[in-house]
Parts: C-alpha cells; structure tokens; sequence
C-alpha cells in the first residue's frame, strides 16, 4: 500500500510542477482533486470534532455525566442556518448569523484589545533602558535597541494614521514609519524566499530519494 | 422580525460577550462557554451549507458545460470519497467487500448528478437506487467493516489516513513548493535598488536569505547570523508591533461598529 501510495504522491507531484510550463488538463486534475479531497477531509475532521465531540458526547454522555441539555439549542440555531437553502424562510438563517456575529465581535473586541493593542503597547514601553542587575550598568547595545523600537512603533503608528495629512513633522515622522515598515517587509519576503525554496528542496529530495531512489 | 431581530440579537450576544470578558464569576463563565460550544456546533452546520454549495456549483457547471466542466466530476468524486472512508472503518483483517460499496457509491453519486441535469430523469433515479441497493446489501452482509457515523473510528480509516498523506499532503506542499519559481521572479522586479526604501528592502531580505545560505567564507555566517537577528529583533520587531497595533485596534472599532448596528453589511439585502 506504501508503494503505491509514493507512486500517487509522486505523479500528483509532477503533476502540480506540470504548471510551471503552462496551464495544463494534468494540473487542473490535480487541482480539483486536491479541492475535493481537501473540502472532504475538513468535513469530515470538523464533522468529528465540533458536532461529535461537542455536541453528541455533550447531549448522550458516556461517562454517566449529566447531560448538558443547553447544547441542544446550539444544535437549533444550526438547523435554522440550514434554513437559508430555501427561497422563501431563508431569512431565518440571520438568526444563528446574528447570534455568531454578536458573540465573536464582542469575543474578539476584547481579545484583540488586550492582546493586540495593551500588551504590545505595554512590552514596548517597559524596559527602555537595559540595565545589568549586577553590576547596575546600562547595557548600551540593548538600550539602544529598545529606544529604536520606540522609534519605530511610534513612528509606524503615525504612518498608518490616515486621518491627519502626512505633511511636517508628522510626514516626517511617517517617512521614518516606511522605512521600518520596508526593513520588515524585505526581511519577511526573505523569509518566506527560503521557505519555499525549502519546501521545493524536499518535494525534490521525495522524488529522487522515496520515489526514484537516486539519493541514499 | 427579519431585520430588527437579528441586529438586536448580535447587540445582546455582542454585549454579553464584552461584560462577560470582566466577570470573572463562574457563571458568568458557565454561559461563556456554552456560547462557545454553541458557536462551533453552529460552524458546522454552516460547514455543510459550504458543501452542499460545491455540489451545487459543480453539477451547474456540467449541467450547462462551462469552461473545465469535466474537473468538476474529479472534484465531486474526491469529495464524497473523502466523506465515506471518514464514516466507515475496518473491523476484520481485510476489506471484503468495502471496495464493491465504495463503487456503488460513487455510482450512485454519478447518477444522482444525472438525475438532476438530464431531461430522463426517470432512468438516472432508477439507476440511482439500484446503486443504493447494491450499497445498502454491501453494508448489510458484509462484516469486514462497518459504518461510524456518531464514532470518530473513521479518522483511523487506513484509506482516510492514506488520501490525507499520499494525495492530500504532496499536492498542497507542491503548491506551495511552486511558489518559489513565481517568487523568484517577484523577487527580480521588487530587488531593484531604485532607491532608499527599495534598498533597505533589498538589504534586509539579502541577510535573512543569506544566513540560511550554508556556503559561507569563513567569519561571515556568524556575522550574518547577528546582523539577521538584530534586523529580526529590533526594526521588524517595531515595525510588527506597529501593525498588530493597528489591527488589534481595527477589529475593536469593527466590533464596535457590528455590536452598534452601524455595520450591517453582513447581513445581506432582503
């Protein structure tokens, strides 16, 4: 079965590299198999995990655990999501839409606002001047690191403030915003160059070492 | 009832959620997560509206043969091959039958497409159910395997387990792989030190790719390993903060806006 399946992989390897001459019957076959399988397989695994895991073991419990009966109106709202196949109630699915749109926007609202905006606020503003706790000296390359970090969320931040004309000090201040904002930019886009070289490097090591057994 | 409804409901769910975050109370918590619970079990119905939609679109495409209708069949049939090796499992030491049911299945779905865009619908149904049959008698009579539909024993499926690694695995890594014929080309037009910007761009991407370079000079990977570090640690650093800043505080003016009433495009005309 092993066999056979590096067989599969390795032609539907070829097969995707097939794009690299043209648009191609062998690549758009690929393609719609990988979209099937794909959209199959998440089914399936979401399948088992939310309505299984949560909801059938929640409502018939195994265990000898009280039943949580409250699961069962998550269940409802579900179904009348199913509503919205039909033309005429379709507007009953708004219902359990209303309900995911309130409870993740009130969810995320606060995540994201401790997590995003007053922990990054708080790391950056703590520690701006190093200082060894045993000799009680500044530690200058640190120091001045922390105050370039300053500079460019500060600076960054104004960039990306559109509701004030980039002009002055503050057009100044965005300029200096770009230039951080490039740094990164560039060191991300290397980052991901050197991951897909990686992961070309190892479909290649696939073929010639699992498949064709040219490498050792 | 058809609009008023759902906004109040997002303004009621939207503020039990902000409060609740500052509760810290056990009930409080109790109905959080039941929220929760209930926002996944929802996700998954919407998950087969999302299926459903991919049958819906792809027999509309063979129906009136749009350009690449024949992909369509390959995609269907990976579709509902992944779903029924995800219901079933082996319980013998061989298969049986189980290759005979997945043919009928297949069979049937082929069918079943046919009844629906062809004028003899009356031939393809009846076709549809003798592969039903076929099906049904399979799963009766033969012990080899079983069906598992309220037990997750078909995520052990070795044919479920295999598709994932043998199919599913090397087809995303490849296209992800590919990538990097495409990026190189980006990356000849956007490496062009035109000038300052366009330069600290090219620097910086230059020291990152070259400190997984393992063909070095002597002195200089230990020099491009701290120079990358710093660019990661200190300017990207800064520049990231920046911008998770900015998202974090764009999703609360979002949230702000849905939970109001004053974004209400989610929900659609009608």
């Amino acid at each position: 079965m092993e066999l056979l399946g590096i067989w599969v992989a390795a032609l539907l390897t070829l097969g995707i590299f097939s794009f690299l001459y043209k648009d191609n019957p062998v690549y758009k076959i690929c393609e719609s198999i990988f979209i099937g399988v794909s959209a199959g397989y998440w089914a399936i695994a979401n399948f088992f995990d939310a309505l299984h895991k949560k909801f059938w073991i929640g409502v018939f419990p195994t265990d000898g655990s009280d039943p949580d009966y409250f699961l069962w109106f998550g269940a409802l709202l579900g179904v009348l999501m199913l509503m919205r196949l039909s033309s005429k109630i379709g507007w009953i699915a708004r219902w359990p839409l209303a309900f995911i749109v309130g409870a993740t926007a009130g969810l995320y609202m606060m995540l994201y606002f401790v997590s995003n905006a007053m922990n990054q606020v708080s790391s950056t503003m703590r520690d701006v001047i190093v200082v060894n706790s045993d000799t009680q000296l500044i530690i200058w390359g640190e120091t001045v690191g922390s105050i370039l970090i300053v500079i460019g969320v500060v600076s960054g931040l104004v960039y990306f403030f559109f509701s004030k004309e980039h002009k002055g000090i503050f057009g100044r201040t965005a300029r200096v915003g770009i230039w951080f904002l490039m740094i990164t930019f560039g060191a991300h886009f290397g980052y991901t160059v050197m991951s897909r070289m990686s992961l070309l490097i190892g479909r290649i090591d696939f073929l010639f070492r699992d498949w064709l057994h040219l490498l050792k | 009832m058809k609009r008023q409804l759902p906004f109040l409901l997002v303004f009621i769910f939207g503020a039990f959620m902000t409060i609740q975050y500052y509760v810290p109370h056990e009930s409080s918590e109790f109905v959080y997560t039941f929220l929760l619970d209930w926002t996944m079990i929802i996700g998954i119905f919407a998950l087969a509206l999302g299926i459903w939609s991919l049958y819906h679109v792809s027999v509309d495409k063979i129906q009136h043969k749009k350009e690449n209708w024949i992909y369509s069949y390959v995609t269907l049939f990976g579709l509902f091959i992944m779903v029924v090796f995800g219901f079933s499992y082996k319980v013998g030491d061989s298969w049986g039958m189980y290759p005979l049911f997945v043919i009928a299945l297949m069979a049937l779905l082929y069918c079943l497409i046919h009844a629906s865009i062809s004028r003899s619908k009356g031939f393809w149904l009846g076709l549809s159910g003798a592969a039903l049959a076929v099906s049904f008698g399979v799963a009766f009579f033969d012990d080899s395997w079983k069906l598992a539909f309220m037990t997750s024993e078909g995520l052990k499926n070795t044919m479920f387990t295999n598709f994932a690694d043998f199919v599913l695995t090397p087809i995303l890594a490849t296209m992800f792989a590919l990538l990097a014929f495409f990026i190189a080309s980006a990356a000849y037009r956007a490496f062009r030190a035109r000038n300052v910007l366009a330069s600290l761009l090219l620097i910086a991407a230059i020291i990152v790719m070259l400190r997984f370079n393992p063909y070095m000079p002597f002195g200089l990977p230990e020099l491009v390993a701290e120079t990358s570090s710093w660019l990661m640690n200190v300017p990207n650093l800064a520049a990231q903060r920046a911008i998770v800043i900015g998202i974090g505080l764009g999703i609360v003016a979002t949230s702000l806006k849905v939970i109001l009433g004053i974004e209400r495009g989610y929900m659609g005309k009608g």
